[in-house]
């Protein structure tokens, strides 16, 4: 049996979507897998079911060659109680024990470990004799992973681990966090409905949107090659419009939104109904057309709808037929003087634009 | 004043707490826990001894408990003497009647931990067993303290079940409440002044002690944030 955690169920909570997921996680090695979608998709369940805090209602869950979960006979099913399975389950407020000092904590499940030499690795040793009150949110993170650690885990499960912490200190965390995973080589699956969280700590990722595992695989390739509409618009990319086929020639494809006409990549899907994906990054604009050739294929004539100023960056929201979203430099806004109502031309390369199938 | 019905009071209240502590643990956790579709009709029991009065209560443990039913048989059996009108008769009669005053705060302490906690501790590697005396007994002491507190008082006050098992024996079945109504058929006004007022003392303070508790005035841990 291959060395891996493989996921293969299905529950439905009562009154909730029913909640499907297939996933394979690499043990051995330190991987961070990331389990991303919005709130509600049955992200926390998917973990929950791993755990075994919750049973599934059928499928099958494998840890290398032992068996967590398989209710293929209603008669003798597996159930393999969450004592037993060795995973590090951090739940998202961390559920520290209130009445333990922190050294209490770490050594409430401790196997074998010298839990001094835990506590100095994430120095904790000066907070040994404190209660879980008097910590920080960053502060009862390592201790929550340091108590998870101590157990002697073969898989590390973290809900929304950063979700806890006030914004400055979710942004230190996330550096920490990764260095302290990959300090620790295990396999991990992280639980997360931000983006950045995601591309910062993620290997692999895998997409859920209402109860369903959508997607999966390399963060790069899945934030690049959404498969579908629902996905590109769960990593965020800001213009996805509904388009027709015209033309497919050469490994290039001639969509039609509106009517503007769009030159994209082919990616030999046979649908005539498309969606286009569009992130605002990959959107130029240009004030005069030079009239000069350039490599970018798409040039559209556009009027500016909106300019939304975001800390260094400004979001122009422009209208060519269909709306199109844009960021750009602060700077570049202020140069070329991007004012509602003015009339531009956007410039999106073919290799920019995502074709989806539609339906 | 009757200070050897006091005294007996007091033996019966704390032997019948202790018998309480050990018995109600295990049965507020299995009913704060369990996912059995008949827990209301176990919850139901538990709870009658509010509800019924205490002569009818007394009159079935004294059935339950007489010469001739098999509970009485066994005792008869294995110690050669007899539970009515001992006070080992009036221990039984007692636990059960304070039962509920010693499950219900022990359970709803037990159902006030979160559940988060005790998830972390199963996963691990923790039995059940062990996450309930390392992380739910813990966190439950108000709670546990306020049920011991109440059965302790509650025994100390009762009266018709007492009467009903145990009789009126000196030094073997006559409590402080029973000396009060004898002291009162006797037209002895004085004594049973002074014993009303000794118990009306010893309830007052053990009722301001559990509401002390339970408004967390000394609570033991403060919650998280606090």
């Amino acid at each position: 049996m291959a060395n891996e955690l493989s996921v293969d169920v299905r529950k439905r909570h009562a009154g909730g979507p029913e909640i499907t997921a297939a996933l394979r996680l690499p043990l051995g090695m330190h991987s961070v897998m990331v389990l991303f979608g919005p709130s509600g998709a049955g992200k926390t369940t998917v973990l929950r079911l791993i755990a075994g805090l919750d049973t599934p209602d059928s499928g099958s869950i494998r840890c290398g060659d032992e068996v967590w979960y398989d209710g293929a006979r209603a008669t003798s099913r597996i159930n393999m109680a969450p004592q037993h399975r060795r995973v590090g389950y951090l739940s998202q407020d961390y559920a520290l024990f209130p009445h333990l000092t922190v050294r209490g904590n770490v050594a409430y499940g401790a196997h074998g470990w010298a839990v001094d030499g835990l506590l100095a690795r994430f120095g904790l040793s000066e907070l040994a004799d404190r209660h879980p009150r008097q910590l920080s949110g960053g502060q009862l993170q390592r201790v929550a992973l340091a108590r998870a650690l101590a157990a002697h885990p073969r898989l590390l499960l973290l809900d929304e681990p950063l979700s806890a912490l006030d914004a400055p200190t979710r942004l230190r965390m996330r550096g920490d966090l990764r260095q302290l995973l990959a300090g620790v080589q295990m396999p991990a699956i992280v639980v997360t409905h931000d983006r950045t969280e995601a591309l910062a700590l993620g290997d692999s990722i895998a997409i859920m949107i209402d109860g369903k595992l959508r997607q999966a695989g390399a963060v790069e390739s899945v934030f690049d090659c959404p498969v579908d509409a629902d996905v590109a618009a769960a990593v965020g990319v800001e213009t996805i419009c509904p388009a027709r086929v015209v033309w497919r020639s050469a490994g290039l494809v001639t969509v039609e939104i509106a009517h503007a006409r769009l030159v994209a990549v082919d990616i030999g899907d046979p649908s005539t109904d498309v969606f286009a994906c569009i992130r605002a990054e990959s959107v130029t604009i240009e004030r005069n057309p030079s009239g000069n050739p350039t490599s970018a294929r798409n040039h559209l004539p556009a009027r500016i709808v909106s300019v939304i100023p975001e800390g260094p960056l400004a979001r122009v929201t422009l209208d060519c037929g269909f709306r199109l979203n844009a960021i750009v430099t602060r700077q570049s806004e202020e140069e070329m003087r991007l004012r509602e109502g003015e009339l531009v031309t956007a410039v999106v390369k073919a290799t920019s634009i995502r074709i989806v199938p539609r339906g | 004043m009757e200070w050897q019905a006091l005294y007996l009071s007091l033996r019966l209240s704390f032997w019948t707490t202790l018998i309480l502590l050990a018995i109600g643990l295990p049965a507020a956790h299995w009913l704060t826990f369990s996912r059995r579709r008949w827990k209301f009709l176990v919850e139901a029991v538990v709870a009658l001894p509010l509800v019924l009065p205490p002569t009818v209560l007394g009159f079935y443990i004294l059935l339950a408990i007489g010469p001739h039913s098999p509970v009485g048989r066994l005792y008869a059996a294995l110690t050669g003497g007899m539970l009515p009108f001992s006070f080992q008769g009036l221990l039984v009669a007692s636990v059960l009647y304070s039962l509920p005053f010693a499950v219900q705060p022990f359970a709803s302490g037990f159902a006030a931990v979160d559940r988060k906690l005790i998830e972390a501790s199963w996963c691990l590697g923790i039995s059940r067993a062990a996450t309930f005396f390392r992380v739910i007994v813990p966190l439950s002491i108000p709670s546990i303290v306020t049920g011991m507190i109440l059965s302790f008082a509650h025994t100390l006050g009762e009266f018709g079940v007492v009467l009903m098992v145990g009789g009126n024996l000196a030094g073997i079945t006559r409590t402080v409440s029973i000396s009060i109504y004898d002291d009162v058929q006797a037209l002895d006004y004085r004594a049973a002044m002074h014993t009303s007022l000794l118990l009306l003392g010893i309830s007052f303070l053990v009722l301001a002690a559990t509401y002390g508790l339970r408004r967390r005035v000394w609570a033991v841990w403060p919650p998280y944030g606090e």
